[in-house]
């Protein structure tokens, strides 16, 4: 019988091939999926040609998703596109997305179920943590691991210790998954989980739908984690069944596994929350915002770009009009999200608010393109960061909140709640 | 290996858009990145930085994006190692397989003030302060670490490891 173990060990040890692993343990772990975008992946392609490496460990288990700066914005990210088109075509990379197939990736993979429970992803891109919210042990890495995943198919990890989180209460009106992992962040801090799996859990958590899940995996690296994970249950089973085309293992947490720290919310204490420039610790409940007037608001991302985030945004915005002066930019996340949301209406009456609809990319998260500001500006957002310079100028700035804040405070042309909207 | 060089002092929490800006991210020449180089953080930094000068932050350094483009970024400005209380672990993984020396050392944003010339033995971890004569010591590199840089980063070291096996 080997010893109590975290969800996220359990998952090590499965893949690097044996019973038990320890939190301090270097692992040499198989890999189920390796992705890279269009900014990181070039670089790992110039290191995979510079090795000498022929062929890449498995066709089907890369994935090359061209989501930072496509539409491309100029004739260097073409460039980088070009890049990943003609390498997943010399070595028949299955998993290769641009142009009218391209979603932001980490709404795109789970979508199309190329990530499941109890994998091992390795990312050339930091929110790649987002598929912890299946059961999966999935991490950020460099452009120089994920070309050595390629080569060889496994990466090594040193095992993270886990600090568990436990949701329990009622959630307030309009709280969300956003708003547990900004309060979250803003309790142990940018680094509280540095090195760490966080694993939610608890009744709340239970109760969450997928959609939300997957938020609050995604910003686990904003509190330094190296991965967040949800225990699979009904809720993700069903979400994955209906799209895996391969099988997976399900595993989940021992009930006496050792956990480095244990943290408890009662989440009917949670209000809305509101992260200020320029980081995701300094979070706020909305009940404590003064007057903060806004130019811009921006509804998609990784993190909150799917179809449940743009049905509440549609729920507030219908037979409302935006403030005047500001911009509403929203962007569904994937074609099958936009589509959707195309179908039920929702990008009509974003359209008739005032909204600029924008086809599916990263671009103004990062500050790439389709919504950059202006010096002076300042920006609400749905995505995950606000440092400084994050979506354009340096002395521009940038509030994180959920996208019903998001929705009504287009609406207000200053952050609020949809509780203030007559 | 010795590092010599005055140190340019930046606050806690310095994220991977501060040290290159995704703006910029429509390349990965490093010549090119070096030019932008901590430019969120301090504009002029791409100008004053000068060959073998070193970093010395508060804790988290590295946080946010996992762009290797950010330690491509230090290396090609001249950057001869980083020290800080502690590393984000994407950055502090890029950074050895990069080939960017860094050291977590706590006391040192406390101890070691912007302009001073100071000296990184990186076999040792010892760190002294030339202009104060004050000594500190960084955290060891781990083991699997050092076995990576010696054979010369990842790539080196998982060829090796494939020609090992044959």
């Amino acid at each position: 019988m080997s010893r109590p173990m975290t969800i996220a060990e359990k998952i090590l040890a499965a893949h690097a091939g044996t019973d038990e692993v320890r939190p301090g343990q270097l692992v040499d772990v198989q890999v189920d999926m390796a992705l890279g975008n269009d900014i990181t992946a070039p670089i790992s392609i110039e290191i995979f040609r510079e090795a000498g490496a022929k062929k890449v460990f498995d066709r089907e288990k890369i994935a090359l998703v061209a989501d930072h700066f496509t539409p491309n914005k100029d004739i260097k990210s073409a460039e980088q596109v070009r890049t990943l088109r003609e390498f997943s075509d010399e070595h028949a990379i299955k998993h290769f997305y641009e142009g009218g197939q391209v979603g932001v990736e980490h709404c795109l993979l789970p979508e199309k179920g190329i990530v499941l429970p109890g994998d091992v992803v390795i990312g050339a891109d930091s929110h790649t943590c987002t598929y912890g919210a299946l059961g999966a042990f999935a991490t950020g890495a460099g452009s120089t691991d994920l070309a050595a995943a390629m080569i060889t198919g496994r990466t090594w990890f040193k095992v993270p210790e886990s600090i568990k989180i436990v949701y329990k209460g009622e959630l307030q009106p309009w709280v969300c998954g956003k708003d547990l992992i900004l309060y979250t962040i803003g309790d142990i801090g940018v680094d509280g989980a540095l090195y760490m799996a966080m694993e939610f859990t608890g009744p709340v958590i239970e109760s969450l739908p997928m959609s939300d899940r997957f938020t609050m995996s995604n910003m686990a690296i904003e509190a330094g984690g190296k991965a967040g994970l949800v225990n699979p249950d009904s809720t993700t089973e069903q979400y994955v069944s209906a799209r895996a085309s391969r099988s997976y293992q399900v595993y989940h947490s021992d009930e006496n596994a050792e956990y480095a720290r244990v943290v408890e919310y009662d989440c009917s204490k949670i209000e809305p929350q509101i992260a200020f420039p320029h980081l995701p610790e300094n979070t706020v409940g909305i009940s404590e915002v003064a007057t903060v007037e806004l130019d811009q608001v921006v509804i998609g991302s990784c993190t909150n770009g799917r179809i449940e985030d743009l049905a509440i945004a549609a729920a507030i915005l219908k037979g409302r009009k935006i403030a005047e002066e500001l911009r509403l930019i929203v962007l569904p996340a994937t074609p099958a999200i936009w589509t959707e949301a195309l179908d039920k209406g929702f990008l009509k009456t974003f359209i008739e608010a005032g909204a600029v609809i924008g086809p599916p990319t990263c671009g103004p998260c990062l500050g790439g393109h389709m919504g950059v500001l202006a010096k002076g500006e300042r920006a609400l957002s749905t995505t995950n960061r606000n440092f400084v310079g994050r979506m354009g100028h340096p002395e521009s700035e940038v509030y994180l909140a959920s996208p019903a804040i998001a929705a009504a405070s287009a609406v207000l042309g200053r952050i609020g709640s949809p509780e203030e909207l007559s | 290996m010795k590092i010599r060089g005055n140190v340019w002092k930046f606050g806690e929490n310095i994220d991977t858009d501060a040290i290159i800006p995704a703006r910029y991210l429509n390349t990965s020449d490093p010549k090119e990145l070096a030019r932008h180089c901590m430019e969120d953080a301090d504009k002029d930094f791409p100008d004053k930085v000068r060959p073998g000068d070193i970093l010395v932050a508060g804790k988290n350094f590295g946080c946010g994006s996992s762009r290797e483009h950010a330690p491509i970024a230090l290396k090609a400005a001249g950057v001869g190692c980083v020290i800080a209380p502690s590393f984000a672990r994407i950055f502090y993984r890029n950074a050895f397989n990069m080939g960017l020396p860094i050291f977590e050392c706590a006391e040192a944003p406390e101890e070691i003030e912007e302009g001073h010339e100071v000296e990184v033995d990186a076999d040792s971890g010892t760190i002294i302060d030339l202009t104060t004569g004050r000594e500190m010591k960084a955290q060891p590199i781990p083991p699997f670490m050092q076995e990576l840089i010696a054979d010369g980063g990842l790539i080196a070291h998982i060829l090796k490891k494939s020609g090992d096996e044959q």
